[in-house]
């Protein structure tokens, strides 16, 4: 009996001090990115008071006074907020469908040529337009399509065509704005995908071959079904991310041109612009902090449901 | 199976199916327009930043300058403060937070893979928490405006681009894949954590700091959004591609980025002054491209997709 006693307590958890100086070295090497996420990420947080308040500058953000949730409800009532979802959500949507339907495409017809320099280079030159920033991204597009100048407008013309003024016609923007996205992001997908159709197993592929399956049964039966759960899962955590906006690309494309906004403001565009060029400061939180709660929860819902799926790939 | 017997199997099997002719045919078609639209966009910046500013007025932007010229090169070269300063400062910023956010991330992402260290799952967490919930950028930017008094300092543009919560993952994903005898070897040494750290893992690491690094160097590069947040017009020397987006947005600053020149502003040649600028301020990504695209590939390869 005694000497049970003994080895329990021999055996109990060591102190929280104890493990502390037993793991100092791993914690102090976690310290910089510790103290990194703290201040830039999580001293902020506080901070998402200022949507509640009319914020003005010299008093800061919580002597400012209190509103509640006025702000959110002149975004509702002007109907800013329900345009902004609109347009952030819908272009979400497409760059998640073609993208992926895109990048898929070219994997798996990539996969099936045999020229391995040609595999090689089109990976290359497809992943180029990723480097490059989106700075850059704005004057190659206005170079093809500006109405005075640029390269498209001028081949319209010559082949008897009238060219619409672009930068003065909102409904033009989502399909520049879709295919250049497309144009960004393909070969980065591309590669994603092409290293997991690699990664497969291949000895089904050869069974399938000396059973004298042709090539598009191959791609139909067998790469497509395997790689079904990758698409399903990548699929389900874009869905996760549809609240957010790639703001580089939109900003950069379209800046403050007023004529655009109607198809082309996104929620980040928005934000930045309410806060650098309006100073408003409480509206532009409100619609940044109704857009981390509503983001945060619907990547719990994709997380959710990819666990339900396949608990190795949740994220948590 | 014998190899002699995998070569017969391979000689005898495939006869050439339709679909496969097919197929081969529409790839090389698709994938080769593709890739033409990849890299048109670029030769045409480049084409038109050698010609004449009439000549663009003209004919438009064209595949090859109508009328060749150097201009707005020597234009540029003639008062080359602005770009050279913009050069020292995204080279310094680059250099600087690269090396510094790469060893950060090493050490974390060491730490964090280690099955013995009992706060590794704790620390993931708070670290991956940041990519699901931010409290927005208003925030953000008080914080460093007003509480870290950043505003006009390169530090608000070096400071937040040292890690992100993804570059960590990728990084622990590599540290993963360093066999377990190297830093077992170590421990029986009775080595310290951090010299097991230092000494036998870090050099064993090389792909993942070159692919980390690229990414890192790559954001540095391409930074134009916190230095458009938090520097204003007193900052003599902009970071590149800001200095590229102030010369395409501003006509201010195209002018004052050949001032001195000593050229008529209306005789300015702003259409090819604007490509050859961004021909000057895209040219190294570009021609190191080639050297470094296939770290980018074996990066997204371990951290995009799971087995």
């Amino acid at each position: 009996m005694q000497q049970t006693v003994n080895n329990a307590s021999l055996y109990r958890r060591p102190s929280i001090g104890r493990t502390i100086w037993q793991n100092k070295t791993l914690i102090l090497m976690c310290l910089p990115a510790i103290v990194f996420f703290f201040v830039f990420c999580y001293m902020p947080m506080p901070g998402a008071y200022i949507a509640f308040t009319n914020f003005q500058y010299n008093k800061g953000i919580f002597d400012s006074p209190f509103v509640g949730f006025k702000n959110f409800e002149f975004l509702f009532i002007s109907g800013q907020l329900g345009l902004l979802l609109k347009n952030t959500v819908l272009y979400n949507i497409a760059f998640i469908v073609l993208g992926n339907v895109v990048q898929l495409a070219f994997a798996i017809l990539l996969n099936e040529v045999n020229s391995k320099p040609y595999k090689k280079t089109a990976q290359s030159i497809m992943f180029l337009p990723y480097f490059i920033s989106d700075v850059l991204v704005s004057l190659l597009v206005y170079n093809l399509i500006n109405y005075d100048y640029g390269f498209i407008s001028n081949l319209v013309r010559s082949l008897g065509g009238e060219m619409p003024k672009v930068y003065q016609d909102a409904n033009a923007w989502p399909y520049i704005i879709v295919f250049v996205n497309l144009w960004k992001s393909t070969g980065y997908g591309t590669v994603v995908y092409f290293a997991s159709i690699t990664g497969m197993d291949s000895s089904m592929m050869e069974a399938a071959q000396i059973d004298g399956a042709n090539a598009w049964q191959r791609i139909r039966y067998i790469t497509l079904p395997t790689l079904k759960p990758t698409v399903i899962i990548l699929f389900l955590f874009a869905i996760g991310g549809i609240l957010k906006g790639n703001f580089g690309l939109f900003y950069n494309l379209v800046g403050n041109n007023s004529m655009l906004f109607k198809t082309t403001d996104i929620i980040e565009t928005y934000v930045y612009r309410s806060m650098m060029n309006s100073f408003n400061f409480s509206q532009s939180s409100a619609v940044g902090l109704f857009q981390s709660v509503v983001g945060f929860f619907i990547v719990l819902g994709a997380n959710a449901f990819v666990k339900h799926l396949d608990p190795d790939y949740a994220l948590f | 199976m014998t190899t002699q017997e995998k070569h017969v199997m391979h000689t005898t099997h495939i006869k050439k199916d339709n679909t496969q002719i097919v197929i081969n045919i529409v790839t090389y078609i698709l994938v080769t327009i593709f890739c033409l639209l990849c890299i048109l966009p670029f030769w045409m910046i480049i084409a038109s930043s050698f010609s004449t500013e009439e000549a663009i007025r003209r004919t438009g932007f064209t595949l090859w300058p109508s009328d060749f010229s150097t201009y707005s090169y020597e234009l540029l070269f003639r008062s080359p403060d602005q770009m050279i300063g913009a050069y020292v400062v995204t080279i310094c910023l680059a250099g600087i937070g690269t090396l510094i956010g790469l060893f950060i991330i090493a050490m974390t992402g060491y730490a964090l893979q280690r099955k013995d260290f009992p706060y590794r799952n704790g620390i993931m967490f708070y670290i991956y928490f940041t990519s699901l919930f931010s409290a927005g950028l208003v925030p953000f930017y008080l914080l460093i405006v007003q509480t870290l008094n950043l505003r006009d300092s390169y530090f608000a543009i070096l400071l937040p681009l040292l890690m992100s919560p993804w570059l960590i993952v990728l990084m622990k994903n590599f540290v993963k894949a360093i066999p377990h005898e190297i830093t077992e070897s170590g421990k029986i040494d009775g080595a310290g954590d951090f010299k097991i750290f230092y000494a036998l893992v870090l050099p064993n690491l090389k792909p993942a700091l070159a692919t980390i690094g690229l990414f890192l160097a790559l954001s540095y590069w391409n930074e134009w959004y916190y230095s458009s947040l938090f520097l204003t017009s007193k900052v003599e020397y902009r970071p590149l591609q800001y200095h590229l987006y102030n010369v395409i947005n501003k006509v201010a600053s195209l002018k004052n980025s050949v001032a001195g020149s000593n050229v008529v502003i209306t005789d300015l040649p702003g259409e090819t002054l604007k490509m050859a600028t961004a021909v000057i301020a895209t040219g190294p990504i570009i021609l190191l491209y080639p050297f470094v695209q296939k770290y980018f590939v074996a990066g997204l390869t371990v951290g995009a997709v799971k087995g």
